[in-house]
């Protein structure tokens, strides 16, 4: 062991500070590491030499696209930007942390954050998606929370495409693998199948943590003399470049594999670093602790010491290491799962090791804080890293990269469903109608989720109120007064390629609805933007756009943007995946015993559907299913879904409702179903009069895909109440129907009844089918 | 009930409730997940639930002990192999071959624990599909005159979550003969076998009906609002039916 460790040393080490002023034409690999000539160019500026290779290789993963948001920086200042004070109010942390943090009152507080792990995801599904978990979830502890739930929007290529096997069951399997190992409920999630993931799948996730107010933890490093160790797994090869390499760059079918460069999770470590951390904190033993993720321990340092005060000054020798060949520069871009790093005062180095003895984790100290401003990594005592740590974690390049609304986007837009080729011998009788709504609750968007979401535990820690398929995810915080929070992540591909701008809103807008529909009171919103390329204008102007909707969206619902997490190159080819831009809400209950479920329950009671329907086909489930994309994505109306939205909380809150469920994808004929479906209760609905109304015809009232709509079932006792409420506020509202507990069909009167079993055979055969 | 803090550890001070006087113990291993649901379970039925470290050399004074579910030390090795050589763990088995019969019940990840330590017979495999399964599970309460169970009907069906991917009870012929002719199958699943368990076994007893073991998980199911349907409330039942036993001498 000794003699690998002094060979290494010899092999890597004369690379010193001392040796890089002195050799200024020593040829770097820069651009394997993913640098672009301006920006190595940079790097030589900001030190006035050129860099060791430890610092090239710190400079390449902080300054890769996925860690310093080089492309996006200049667009995602607008979401701290078109800021109320009034937004603010509940806001303890935002944007730049870990993760953002939410007061929910009584002394406690909510952190929650979204992002992707996409790339790794194609390469190794499995340990992909499971450390997307992990990632996330140490996130949320290093704010101090304890992590209390789990959601993962996920979208994959063709169903029948034999590669979307490969990645649904090891994506799956990696998250309830890595999710259920940790006792981290599953709350929700999306699906989605559309061949434009099928070389770029999408796999997010996030975590939601709970606090008080005075565990909040921040990553930084102050305090002269305190001490830096490193606590968890051990360091080993896995994911090194991962950050710079993988998700920065397009895959490209003439490159050599990059399967080693996708990390590998180990759940139990996790887990055990979780209870670890909150003893940790619970004692109050660290000042300072940031999570190892992407870019290890160069993005653990850097950020550390730019954040504190001072400075910091490690040994990288003392590191405990899983392969003692690796260099110094390995070491610092190693991305090993499972790693803390934390700041911890002099006199409680005793107390914070005997926790670690406690949990039997790993640690060892580094180095402490210092001074000097200058972030100094020695190997054997030589300083092979000396620089501004402010320059590696946030003085990376930022550009302002051009962009241009496709040409093609008039074209696009004006190639509406309704008269389309795909449109032909639209359904009208009450067979073809029947036939559709068949056709559509079994199709691979619509269909039941159960074959995934039965692999995750929903239940463990046993604060779970609500979870899949109902609109959103609640969890109790205060077993006391029944404190809680909602959670709902949403996004439509095809709205936003049809119009970035309102397509971003939409996702919000759906998502805020999921959190109302619930009961909840909104509060918080973290994105997740997925898109291809920036450096294709095309693509640019997409996120540009999807950017500013969001922004100005979020800006008229009054919910801050706390945190969240850009993807970009999900492109294959020249191909890029239509803009995802996947929106969290949360939302907040005084009482989740209030909490509204999706499903119909008590026989008799009403039915009412909430909003207008226009004619809104464009961009929908049942034109994909056609084949069909083009034409305006649905009207964005954000004054009418603020105004839903306090009906339904309203109503949640004075008992006045028993069930609620939004229309989105799949319009009235999927949320009919689904009501129907969730405690297998049936009902009586006639939709002749509120079509004519709204002077649709009943295919399109069924399909259409207009916004700021919702059902709810209404005790007798309660309607006139409700009625009055909707009247008072001027909102359209129509009684379509009653709950038939006995009946055993879903009938739509006039037109066709449908059993539930044969509405459950369709709705529930189809992930079975294909994934066995 | 006292207030459960999410962060840190439960309280385990006396709750002033009548059956506060109850002391039931709960067992964190690492990687223990279900530790806080079981002792909120334990709060909820009214009696006084005790933290218990895998670490620990002595019991405490308890009067029941819970191995709680999970996946202790990860279940790299196989599921409980490791857990079983924890320092309490031999004391809990002392005490419950011993005269006073401490009730011990195994959920999940602690049934696979008890039978590794040997004080159930079988073991654990993975499911025979290969897939980790969460659902509601109706099972038969085959036998209710163990320490765990006396508070059900012979022969009465509850509703209460499963949750695992090591699932599938087996043992050889001869044991489950003997297991059937003694009565020590305890629970039975009902509406389909969730995992291919041997002739439908969710949940087996000791001969002397003071531990029991099972793969479901009645802690999940005690609250109003959290259990199946958010309303089932089956599992109240085993918390019940243990105060029966450690107050009426049952």
């Amino acid at each position: 062991m000794a003699e690998i460790s002094t060979e290494s040393a010899q092999k890597f080490n004369i690379d010193t500070v001392e040796n890089a002023a002195a050799t200024p034409d020593v040829e770097l690999p820069w651009a394997e590491l993913g640098l672009k000539q301006n920006e190595y160019d940079d790097v030589v500026k900001v030190l006035g030499r050129r860099p060791t290779g430890a610092e090239l290789a710190m400079y390449s993963v902080m300054w890769s696209e996925h860690c310093s948001y080089k492309s996006s920086k200049n667009h995602l200042r607008q979401f701290g930007e078109k800021v109320t004070e009034e937004m603010k109010k509940d806001m303890l942390v935002g944007i730049g942390e870990n993760a953002g943090v939410t007061n929910l009152g009584d002394g406690w507080a909510v952190t929650f954050k979204i992002e992707s792990h996409n790339s790794p995801s194609f390469v190794e599904p499995y340990q992909g998606a499971a450390t997307g978990i992990g990632g996330i979830v140490r996130d949320i502890i290093s704010m101090g929370a304890r992590p209390v739930a789990v959601m993962d929007p996920l979208r994959f290529g063709a169903i029948d495409h034999p590669d979307t096997a490969r990645v649904m069951h090891g994506a799956v399997a990696g998250i309830g693998g890595y999710g259920n190992s940790l006792g981290l409920p599953n709350i929700g999630g999306e699906m989605v199948f559309d061949p434009i993931y099928q070389g770029n799948p999408l796999v997010n996730a996030l975590a939601v943590g709970v606090m008080r107010h005075e565990d909040i933890r921040l990553a930084n490093a102050s305090g002269l003399g305190n001490k830096v160790v490193l606590f968890g797994a051990r360091t080993g090869g896995d994911g090194i470049g991962g950050a710079s390499v993988l998700a920065s760059e397009s895959f490209d079918s003439t490159k050599p594999s990059k399967r080693p460069a996708v990390q590998v999770g180990d759940p139990f470590a996790e887990k055990v670093l979780i209870e670890c951390c909150l003893e940790l904190f619970k004692g109050s033993l660290v000042e300072g602790i940031q999570d190892l993720g992407a870019a290890g321990i160069s993005c653990a340092t850097s950020e550390l010491a730019s954040n504190g005060d001072g400075g910091m000054e490690v040994e990288l020798t003392s590191v405990l290491l899983r392969d003692p060949t690796l260099t110094p520069g390995e070491i610092l871009m190693s991305e090993s799962q499972e790693r803390m790093m934390a700041v911890v005062s002099p006199e409680n180095v005793a107390a914070f090791e005997a926790v670690m003895d406690k949990w039997a984790v790993e640690y060892s100290w580094l180095g402490e804080v210092t001074g000097t401003g200058r972030l100094i990594i020695k190997w054997e005592g030589e300083v092979i890293v000396d620089v501004d740590p402010r320059t590696v974690a946030h003085d990376g390049p930022v550009y302002d990269r051009p962009y241009a609304r496709p040409e093609w986007q008039d074209a696009l837009q004006a190639d509406t469903f309704t008269g389309s080729v795909q449109d032909a011998g639209r359904p009208a009788t009450p067979e073809e109608l029947k036939a559709a709504v068949l056709e559509l609750i079994a199709s691979p968007n619509m269909c039941s989720k159960d074959w995934i979401t039965n692999q995750y535990d929903r239940y463990v820690g046993g604060n779970t109120a609500m979870a899949f398929p109902d609109d959103a995810g609640v969890i109790r915080v205060d077993e006391e007064t029944g404190l809680g929070v909602a959670l709902a992540t949403d996004a439509n591909g095809r709205y936003t390629f049809l119009d970035p701008y309102h397509g971003a809103q939409l996702a919000l807008a759906e998502a805020y609805r999921n959190v109302a529909t619930s009961g909840a009171i909104p509060m918080a919103v973290s994105d997740c933007l997925n898109f291809g390329s920036p450096e294709d204008p095309n693509v640019m102007w997409q996120l540009a756009e999807a950017i500013r909707g969001l922004s100005d969206a979020c800006m008229e619902l009054g919910i801050p943007v706390t945190g969240g997490n850009v993807s970009l190159y999900n492109q294959t080819g020249t191909t890029p995946i239509h803009p995802t831009p996947v929106v969290a809400v949360l939302g907040k209950f005084d009482d989740v015993a209030r909490r509204t479920p999706s499903g119909w329950a008590e026989d008799g009671q009403a039915i009412y559907l909430l909003g207008n329907t226009a004619a809104e086909l464009d961009g929908s489930e049942w034109a994909n299913l056609r084949g069909h994309l083009g034409g305006a994505a649905p009207k964005v109306d954000l004054k009418r879904e603020r105004e839903l939205g306090e009906i339904l909380i309203n109503a949640s809150r004075d008992g006045m409702i028993d069930s609620a469920h939004d229309l989105s994808e799949g319009g009235l004929a999927a949320a009919l179903v689904e009501s129907s479906l969730r405690n297998n209760t049936g009902a009586r609905v006639a939709l002749d009069e509120v079509a004519a109304r709204d002077g649709v015809d009943i295919f399109t009232l069924l399909f259409s895909e207009t916004q700021g709509r919702a059902i709810v079932s209404v005790p007798r006792s309660e309607e006139v109440r409700f009625n009055d409420m909707c009247t008072a506020r001027h909102f359209p509202v129509s009684r379509i129907g009653v709950v038939d507990a006995a009946g055993g069909a879903l009938d739509l009167q006039g037109l066709f009844s449908a059993p539930l079993d044969e509405l459950r055979e369709a709705h529930e055969g189809t992930l079975a089918k294909y994934f066995g | 009930m006292t207030e459960t803090p999410l962060i840190g550890s439960y309280p385990s001070g006396p709750a002033g409730a009548p059956l506060a006087g109850a002391c039931i113990g709960v067992v964190t291993f690492p990687g223990t997940l279900d530790d806080r649901d079981a002792a909120r379970a334990v709060r909820v039925s009214g009696a006084t639930a005790v933290e218990l470290w895998h670490a620990d050399t002595e019991l405490a004074d308890v009067d029941a002990v819970i191995i709680p579910g999970g996946f202790s030390y990860g279940d790299y090795l196989r599921a409980g192999a490791i857990s079983r050589f924890a320092p309490l763990m031999g004391k809990i088995v002392d005490a419950a071959n011993s005269d006073a019969k401490l009730p011990v019940l195994g959920i999940c990840n602690g049934f696979q624990i008890l039978t590794e330590a040997h004080l159930l017979p079988g073991s654990m495999i993975k499911n025979d599909h290969l897939k980790f399964l969460c659902r509601d599970q109706v099972l038969r309460v085959e036998n209710n005159t163990t320490a765990w169970t006396n508070a059900y009907a012979a022969g009465q069906d509850i509703t209460v979550p499963l949750k695992n991917q090591d699932g599938q009870y087996i043992a050889d012929e001869k044991t489950l003969d003997a297991l059937e002719a003694e009565g020590l199958v305890t629970f039975r699943y009902m509406g389909g076998n969730p995992n291919g368990s041997r002739r439908d076994i969710a949940g087996i007893s000791n001969a002397a009906g003071n531990v029991v073991g099972l793969m479901p998980h009645p802690e999940h199911a005690v609250e109003t609002g959290y259990g199946p349907g958010h309303t089932g409330t089956d599992g109240l039942g085993f918390f019940a039916s243990v105060l029966n036993t450690l107050l009426g001498g049952k």
